[in-house]
């Protein structure tokens, strides 16, 4: 067994939060830049322009991309012969949001109770944790803050099995189309199709982590990807809805086995502002 | 795209009238930042016949809530939040004299009525690029419901703060809104 300190992982979880929230990952940059590059629109083009002035001087300054930090969530994977110390591995994580939301001056927009909506949390805990056992030694901790407005146009149907591939792509497509200008597009589309309710959900918000350009590895829903990119782009829904080319930078797709009875559906929208940061302990 | 137009606050309605869709705009004056838990008080206190807390006359309001600010500054990082969700409060506060609201993504019925009828417009900023919007805000007070944290109302002084004309006071409309019917490729 290789132990690793809880503290260390706190320090790692304070030092993502805050890396995050101002460094956007090069692979979303590339894909504005090339976005840029094809609108042809000038209110498109002022857009997309504005946001990689943004890129640059959250960079530069160590500032919040977005003043909306988002929900703190995390992808983990845990080696089996890791031994965390000194603490246990969720609450270590949670502390080092709180110390990155506190010490970094992020916003903290976590509420206590959904319905009962007076008391903040005050250090955006609780973070949402997927923990993953995997072979080795390494601790790989992958922190996505998701933001409130993208997420809130996320959808999932539970469609007939029976129902074709291209009902599936046209209820994707339908979703892009009501969510509009309000996710700030150019959006991420992470579709997860398959398993259960709640896998199918976890599928398409773990498909927000793909890099820029890379495809789903099966020639089908590679070829699924591509032809929804290009719908999408056609609807000229444009940068923040105001008209343009761009109106997502890509759709991800991922897949699971599925009862015979089933074929769940989930959409989860990223902003333009696709932060997300890894660390491995 | 043109030269934006200067806008200064407080905004009277001839000139919030004379704004059409796809007007680029640059905001010098004073901003209310109020979000959804704001908006619920500021209309409790409307309906209760008190007096608001800060001036409605003749304001813009911006639906947005800052990072913190970091020691030594004005303001956290800063930009719009998605605008629909305070629908249901804009007629009331346009009838109270609001001459517009500034956020991201478009406006619904109720409130293109009310816009049309009160003679108010609603511009569009960019959202997520909080670090370049902080830039143009050059004061921030909190003038209302502390007690809300990250969403108590502010009072933002700004200067060349950028917007577009989204939807003017006569139901025009930079949005396209259409898209079910418009699924191919757009003229730009």
């Amino acid at each position: 067994m290789r132990s690793i300190q809880a503290s260390k992982v706190v320090d790692a979880v304070e030092k993502l939060c805050c890396t995050a929230a101002s460094v956007l990952p090069c692979d979303v940059r590339t894909g504005i830049d090339k976005a840029l590059k094809e609108e042809t629109s000038a209110v498109a083009s002022g857009i997309l322009g504005q946001i990689l002035e943004n890129i640059e001087l959250a960079e530069r300054n160590g500032d919040p991309l977005c003043q909306d930090t988002g929900f703190s969530v995390f992808f983990v994977k845990l080696g089996r012969e890791v031994l965390v110390e000194g603490g246990d591995l969720n609450s270590a994580i949670a502390e080092g949001v709180a110390r990155g939301h506190i010490n970094g001056y992020l916003r903290k927009s976590i509420v206590r109770d959904p319905l009962d909506r007076t008391t903040n949390t005050g250090d955006n805990t609780p973070p949402v944790i997927w923990l993953e056992l995997a072979p080795g030694d390494r601790l790989e901790i992958i922190y996505a803050p998701k933001g409130g407005g993208s997420e809130n146009m996320s959808r999932i149907a539970m469609m007939k099995p029976t129902d074709s591939a291209e009902a599936v792509e046209d209820f994707i497509v339908d979703s892009v189309i009501e969510a509009g200008g309000n996710p700030c597009p150019p959006v991420i589309v992470g579709v997860g199709i398959g398993g259960t309710f709640e896998k199918c959900a976890f599928l398409a918000k773990k498909a927000l982590l793909r890099e820029i350009g890379s495809r789903n590895e099966s020639g089908f829903y590679s070829a699924i990807e591509q032809r929804l990119l290009a719908r999408i782009n056609e609807t000229g829904i444009g940068p923040m809805g105001l008209g343009g080319r761009t109106t997502a930078l890509e759709v991800f797709i991922e897949v699971h086995p599925c009862h015979i009875a089933s074929l769940p559906v989930a959409v989860n929208m990223n902003c333009h502002c696709a932060r997300h940061g890894k660390v491995v302990l | 795209m043109m030269e934006p137009i200067k806008l200064t606050t407080p905004v009277s309605r001839e000139f919030a009238c004379s704004l059409e869709a796809g007007t680029p705009v640059s905001i010098d004056g004073e901003l209310l930042a109020l979000r959804d838990r704001a908006h619920s008080c500021l209309i409790e206190i409307l309906r209760a016949g008190e007096r608001p807390p800060f001036e409605l006359d003749g304001a813009l309001i911006l639906y947005a809530s800052p990072t913190p600010a970091k020691p030594g500054k004005i303001i956290g990082s800063i930009g719009p939040t998605t605008s629909l969700r305070m629908d249901p409060f804009t007629p009331e506060l346009l009838a109270a004299g609001v001459r517009g609201t500034i956020g991201k993504g478009p406006r619904g019925g109720s409130v293109v009525e009310a816009m049309i009828e009160h003679g108010a417009v609603y511009l569009a900023v960019t959202g997520g690029i909080a670090a370049l919007l902080a830039k143009k805000v050059i004061s921030c007070k909190t003038v209302a419901f502390e007690q809300l944290g990250p969403e108590a109302a502010l009072r933002l002084e700004v200067r060349d703060f950028p917007a577009i004309v989204a939807q003017d006071c006569r139901g025009g409309n930079l949005y396209k809104m259409d898209h079910k019917s418009i699924n191919k490729p757009q003229e730009d």
